[in-house]
């Protein structure tokens, strides 16, 4: 017994839900990942931070299978998504929750069918236990009065609440959150940061934060990591990152609008295109 | 070089998507056996597809059929033979004009609805949700469609030249004093259930499944912007029209 935690000190990686290795991913000829090392630990909130474009999405979708990366390996719970079936992927991700930037309720069904739409379809439970259950998961998120309305007749953040409940309706071992906080007013906000806590601590998830709302994240984050340039510029805890003396860190954490991520998107000499260089007209 | 391959590069572009299209059925047909399972799903898709565009399909089944009798008997007084005009308006229905027909009106009505509704599905990451709740959206999404289209053209087409026969009636018999008896006796002595009728139905099944193959392959691979969904929608109409078009005389030929 004394060995596990020992082992969980010295090799972080035994404890690690999520193993990234060497991911490496080009699209459309732009390199978004160059080689990228990544652990998220169980049962913790990591987030992932970084500039919007950095490919925060991207590697969500790398983690979900939902896209092949170039090369490099992703461990999650022990199996290499980049490998397994198809059918391995789809039990896969029965456990896990996934909170989409825009919510991607199903616009045809109620918040009720929505919310019971993963267990009708995977199990077969009585009507009952159903209705139950995602009674429970909406008591959750604070809208079991909601539930039959349809998503249209919701705000901003009850959408985002309900594709909560859904995300966590069947008990998903890990859920990741892409950019929960963004159009949200500091109430909603504050509801959904409560919700992220409050999940994490009493279903024991793990969970991913995508998100670049500093302050809202140091607040729950467990461990961060900072991604720029298809890099991952700097990892650790809220306040050691606030502390930390990286440009990176310094530019991104002061929100300075030149730095190590440049204010210009890559372009062609200024004054060449303006037809300036040379002294041509 | 370049000037010998720019004009092949759109028929490079238009295989491509045939070739993509082709997958995409071949993708459909695998997922059959597992949209059994979602029975209800497609029960409420012919719903959509087929029971909401009746009021469309009666209603231009009487005006097609009231015209094709008005030009056929003054066509036909011609040569004294007003009594086979049951028999003209009977087969050019059954065996051409309803099944074209429909199905050129089902591509307008129910294709584009298909592919707007899976255009936005796909815009708004609906699509994405599935997957990510392992779920099959050609499953789910998908194989439904393309059968309730399948189920939906033959009964559309048979409402149609239902319609089209009755207002060829009502033009020749109750309007030009046509007689009854040798409007319905002659129609039946020479439409055969099999050469006409059945040979009509396979047609319109066939372009029941290319026109949802289309509407369907078109939402889904749609570019996940307003502008892409209004291209895909636009493409739908045309290509299913083209395809619908191309097969009947393909199947017309084979038929006969």
């Amino acid at each position: 017994m004394s060995a596990t935690p020992a082992s969980d000190g010295a090799n972080p990686r035994a404890d690690a839900l999520i193993s990234i290795r060497g991911l490496s991913t080009v699209l459309n000829g732009k390199t978004i990942f160059d080689g990228i090392d990544l652990d998220i630990p169980r049962g913790r909130i990591t987030a992932v931070m970084g500039p919007s474009g950095t490919g925060k999405t991207t590697l969500m979708r790398h983690i979900t299978g939902q896209l092949a990366p170039d090369a490099g390996e992703i461990r999650v719970d022990g199996q290499d998504v980049t490998r397994i079936s198809r059918d391995a992927l789809f039990g896969l991700r029965e456990k896990i929750g996934y909170l989409f930037q825009n919510s991607a309720l199903l616009t045809d069904y109620s918040v009720f069918e929505n919310v019971a739409f993963p267990l009708r379809q995977h199990l077969k439970l009585p009507e009952a236990i159903v209705r139950n259950i995602v009674l429970t998961k909406l008591q959750a998120v604070g809208l079991r009065g909601a539930a039959d309305l349809m998503p249209s007749e919701l705000s901003g953040g009850m959408v985002r609440r309900v594709a909560l409940a859904r995300a966590i309706v069947r008990d998903p071992m890990m859920i990741i959150y892409d950019e929960p906080f963004v159009g949200l007013d500091p109430i909603a906000l504050n509801q959904i940061l409560k919700l992220i806590r409050t999940l994490n601590d009493t279903l024991g998830v793990t969970s991913i934060l995508v998100a670049h709302e500093l302050a809202a994240v140091r607040r729950v984050a467990d461990r961060i990591y900072l991604l720029a340039g298809g890099k991952i510029v700097a990892q650790g805890g809220p306040d050691e990152l606030a502390r930390g003396g990286t440009p990176w860190t310094q530019q991104f954490f002061n929100g300075e609008a030149d730095g190590p991520v440049p204010f210009h998107y890559p372009a062609p000499d200024y004054a060449t295109q303006l037809g300036l260089a040379g002294g041509k007209p | 070089m370049n000037v010998l391959r720019a004009p092949l590069l759109p028929l490079r572009a238009g295989l491509a998507q045939i070739g993509a299209c082709g997958i995409f059925l071949f993708r459909i047909l695998r997922a059959l056996p597992l949209s059994l399972r979602y029975l209800r799903e497609t029960v409420r898709q012919v719903y959509f597809v087929g029971a909401m565009s009746l009021v469309i399909i009666m209603t231009c089944g009487l005006f097609v059929g009231m015209v094709l009798g008005l030009q056929l008997y003054h066509t036909l007084s011609i040569f004294g033979g007003t009594a086979a005009l049951g028999t003209v308006v009977a087969l050019s229905l059954y065996r051409e004009l309803g099944p074209v027909v429909t199905a050129l009106l089902f591509a307008g009505r129910a294709g584009t609805s298909i592919t707007a509704e899976i255009g936005l599905m796909r815009a708004t990451d609906q699509i994405d949700a599935m997957e990510m709740m392992a779920v099959d959206p050609l499953a789910f999404v998908v194989a439904p469609r393309f059968l309730a289209g399948i189920i939906a053209m033959p009964i559309l087409a048979s409402v149609f030249n239902s319609l089209g026969i009755l207002g060829a009636h009502l033009v020749g018999v109750s309007w030009l004093g046509l007689d009854n008896g040798t409007f319905w006796s002659n129609m039946t002595a020479n439409v055969d259930v099999w050469e006409d009728v059945i040979n009509g139905l396979w047609k319109s099944t066939a372009f029941g499944a290319v026109i949802t193959l289309i509407a369907t392959f078109q939402g889904y691979s749609t570019a996940p912007t307003s502008e892409g969904v209004a291209y895909a929608t636009t493409r739908t109409v045309v290509f299913s029209s083209i395809a619908t078009l191309m097969i009947d005389f393909v199947m017309t030929a084979f038929l006969m």
